[in-house]
């Protein structure tokens, strides 16, 4: 290319040399980026020292409410003395160690199916992990058999709670998704408007109002007798929620199925599920791996809301835990960052992958 | 496929096997199964919540609507007592929706916009301080921030005794900011008139503007005379009016601050961590679109001879506008259903006070019923707008 002449010449020599090059070029170009480098380095002299200074140097992991006082910086010792707490909520002590083998459990499942995404291989497995480990998970955290005492599921609580509610309601919600992404793309004017109605009701209202509802007129839905705990009610409102979201980044896995595929199927005399089943879902679904891992960061971030109609998710143990003896209170901050840095490890490690199966399913179609 | 087979002359009546197999006769069947299951379903339910009312003696209607609300309200933008009825409650709750989400969409396309554009700056250590601002906030739950923020602004601002006080007249206190406002006056509404007398004014002139430009070629300073226009008049306006100074300051009066306009902590909680958390996505979508226009666009500005900033105002936004509307309507509608998380910190909302009510009353269908449609409308109203908007701003091809 010509082009090539007027490009500047490598930078060459010693390190020292490469580096003054580089950043003339990236952080000195120009008096306005020179203004913006003085003062983005204005601002982190400003801000990291004094942080390192109270989040490391000065901090304390002496988990007693004396050890905390002594120090200036943070106190880690609120989330030591009540990690317990926060991580596994009200579930009986001695028992902790079955939400802990449930939450290794989902979370195996969780990253095996993230994977399992991109291995052909481990594809297969993925439903039948599902349905294996749903009843694992189930019989750990309830127990009632096997040895292992009953636990009501009004004590549960904690990151098992905020991830079983997440995963479960994905789960769940996937089929339900399915079925109304399918339905709206229908050509029966009948199941195609009460798809878009439910669709658009629900993606029009907020969570909080789907779990005021499921929290207060549930109950009222139900004939005289029948009663489902909160939990259940909650995971309910969190699966016909997520469904309508999931619904939504199906049909954009449909539409981008190109015609001729559905016309394929037809001329191959399929029926309606079997071209479904064999010819457009196997390439909508692979379209649409990485916007339902959104959709699961979305909605992991969304449980919290359960905090509002009184259930002890992860955010509601840390504010369980600040409560649970007044001289903690103070120690907002911490109880706030540790939980931000757990949620944070999450999504953003689930987000990146996100981002890299992006790339790596769109391989295929680069030439 | 039945209909190929017994096409030419009927060689056979159909019996009901055919008739189950031709595809528009089982597309009907389908529907009425279809709606028979809906309509079961909703007949189950409404008969037992009716049974289920009567037993807990809660009669149905919006008949409380008219009742005394008894409960007190700490900030509104109407007339509010705790005589007012619920209905008055239930408008104090919306408005205050409505007050935050409008701050809150104005403040997070600010902010967004600067660190979408920081994203992409050539300036090393920008984009990267921006993406750790992007990545950050948006990977911990707006809910977890709202508690954050509520429980940092009263600790860390002083009592009210010791106000902090960064401006004169501006305060800042444990209980929330106090600002001073104008002690009310006719300038003021003299003021409005001209402002909209302006604003009127300038659309005409635009209009005219542009039909010179598009006749003559001739470019007219919009902005400038525009700008001119509006301060000018309402300027004006303020001086016929008797140029009023008098101001109601904040002032510390026994243990609290009385005067002025408090903005509350909760608000403050509510504003702060909505926009925070829109903004980053707002960066996004602010980052995708201007990557979306491709480089060729500018170097044919370059070659027309367009200057590089008006290359930016008419040629790159319009086009990255394009891309950016519809995400940006989404992040607009997420965070005024996200302020319904106001009712964690107490800030009196919508769904605050609908829940005040509910418990109150008992009504909680009418309730729940109440505060959905009104979100609903707000999303139709806003996808509605949005839909005309992004027709205008398509793509016109042959």
């Amino acid at each position: 290319m010509a082009d090539n002449a007027k490009l500047p010449p490598l930078p060459t020599g010693t390190f020292s040399a490469r580096a003054v090059a580089w950043s003339k070029k990236n952080l000195f170009d120009g008096w306005f980026n020179t203004l913006l480098t003085l003062g983005s380095i204005a601002f982190l002299v400003w801000l990291i020292p004094p942080l390192v200074n109270w989040a490391i140097v000065n901090a304390t992991l002496e988990p007693t409410i004396e050890g905390c006082a002594e120090v200036t910086g943070a106190c880690w010792g609120f989330v030591n003395a009540n990690l317990r707490l926060i991580l596994f909520g009200t579930y009986p002590f001695e028992e902790q160690w079955r939400p802990l083998l449930a939450m290794i459990v989902l979370m195996g499942i969780i990253c095996f199916s993230l994977g399992g995404v991109k291995y052909p291989s481990f594809r297969k497995a993925i439903i039948p992990m599902w349905v294996i480990g749903v009843p694992i998970i189930a019989i750990l955290m309830w127990g009632g058999m096997l040895g292992l005492t009953y636990v009501q599921n009004s004590y549960w609580g904690g990151l098992p709670l905020t991830l079983i509610l997440s995963a479960i309601g994905i789960i769940f919600a996937f089929p339900l998704g399915l079925l109304l992404a399918l339905g709206r793309q229908s050509t029966m004017p009948a199941i195609k408007t009460i798809s878009v109605v439910y669709i658009e009701v629900i993606r029009g209202v907020p969570l909080i109002t789907v779990l005021f509802m499921a929290s207060v007129m549930f109950p009222l839905f139900l004939p005289d007798g029948v009663t489902i705990d909160k939990l259940l009610r909650a995971q309910i409102g969190i699966i016909l929620f997520t469904a309508a979201y999931l619904a939504e980044v199906f049909r954009g896995g449909l539409q981008a199925v190109p015609r001729g595929q559905f016309e394929a199927g037809d001329s191959l005399g399929l029926s309606y599920w079997q071209s479904m089943r064999l010819i457009i879902l196997p390439q909508a679904l692979r379209l649409v791996i990485p916007p339902t891992v959104n959709s699961f960061i979305s909605m992991l971030k969304d449980t919290t809301l359960v905090v509002i109609i009184g259930l002890f998710d992860f955010l509601g143990t840390v504010k369980l835990a600040l409560r649970s003896d007044p001289a903690w209170t103070k120690y907002y901050v911490e109880g706030y960052a540790f939980a931000s840095a757990i949620f944070f490890l999450i999504c953003f490690s689930m987000a990146k992958y996100s981002a890299y199966l992006e790339k790596e399913l769109r391989k295929g179609e680069q030439r | 496929m039945s209909k190929t087979q017994n096409a030419p002359g009927g060689v056979r009546s159909k019996t009901v096997v055919d008739y189950l197999n031709d595809e528009n006769v089982r597309a009907i069947l389908y529907q009425i199964i279809a709606i028979g299951l809906v309509i079961l379903a909703g007949w189950y339910l409404v008969s037992n919540t009716l049974v289920n009312l009567e037993r807990q003696n809660i009669s149905t209607g919006y008949g409380f609507l008219d009742l005394e609300a008894s409960f007190e309200i700490s900030e509104s933008m109407v007339q509010y007592s705790a005589q007012s009825s619920y209905a008055t409650a239930l408008l104090v709750g919306l408005l205050n929706t409505v007050k935050v989400s409008l701050l809150g969409i104005i403040l997070c396309t600010i902010i967004g916009t600067i660190f979408g554009i920081a994203r992409l700056s050539s300036n090393w250590i920008v984009r990267k301080l921006a993406t750790v601002y992007v990545e950050t906030f948006r990977n911990i739950p707006v809910l977890l921030q709202l508690f954050f923020w509520y429980a940092v602004i009263p600790n860390a601002f002083p009592h009210p005794r010791d106000a902090f006080e960064p401006l004169p007249g501006v305060l800042l206190t444990s209980r929330g900011m106090y600002m001073p406002v104008p002690v009310a006056d006719n300038a003021y509404t003299l003021m409005g008139i001209a402002a909209i007398i302006a604003i009127v004014a300038i659309f005409f002139i635009k209009k005219w503007a542009k039909k010179r430009q598009d006749e003559t070629g001739q470019p007219f300073p919009m902005f400038l005379v525009g700008t001119g226009i509006f301060v000018g008049l309402v300027f004006l306006a303020y001086l016929i009016g008797g140029a009023p100074t008098d101001m109601d300051m904040p002032e510390l009066k026994g243990f609290n601050i009385r005067g002025g306009y408090n903005i509350s902590p909760e608000f403050l909680a509510v504003l702060i961590g909505l926009t925070v958390y829109t903004s980053t996505y707002v960066a996004e979508v602010v980052r995708s679109g201007i990557q979306a226009v491709p480089n060729g666009q500018w170097e044919a500005a370059d070659s027309l001879g367009i200057k590089r900033s008006v290359a930016l105002r008419k040629v790159i936004l319009p086009q990255s506008m394009r891309v950016a509307i519809p995400p940006l309507t989404n992040q607009y509608l997420n965070l005024t259903k996200n302020s319904s998380l106001a009712v964690a910190v107490g800030y009196p909302d919508l769904v605050s006070v609908s829940n005040t009510t509910m418990n109150q009353t008992g009504q909680a269908i009418e309730a729940i019923s109440i505060f959905m449609s009104i979100y609903l409308g707000l999303s139709l109203l806003t996808s509605l707008f949005m839909n005309w908007f992004n027709k205008k701003m398509a793509l016109v091809e042959r």
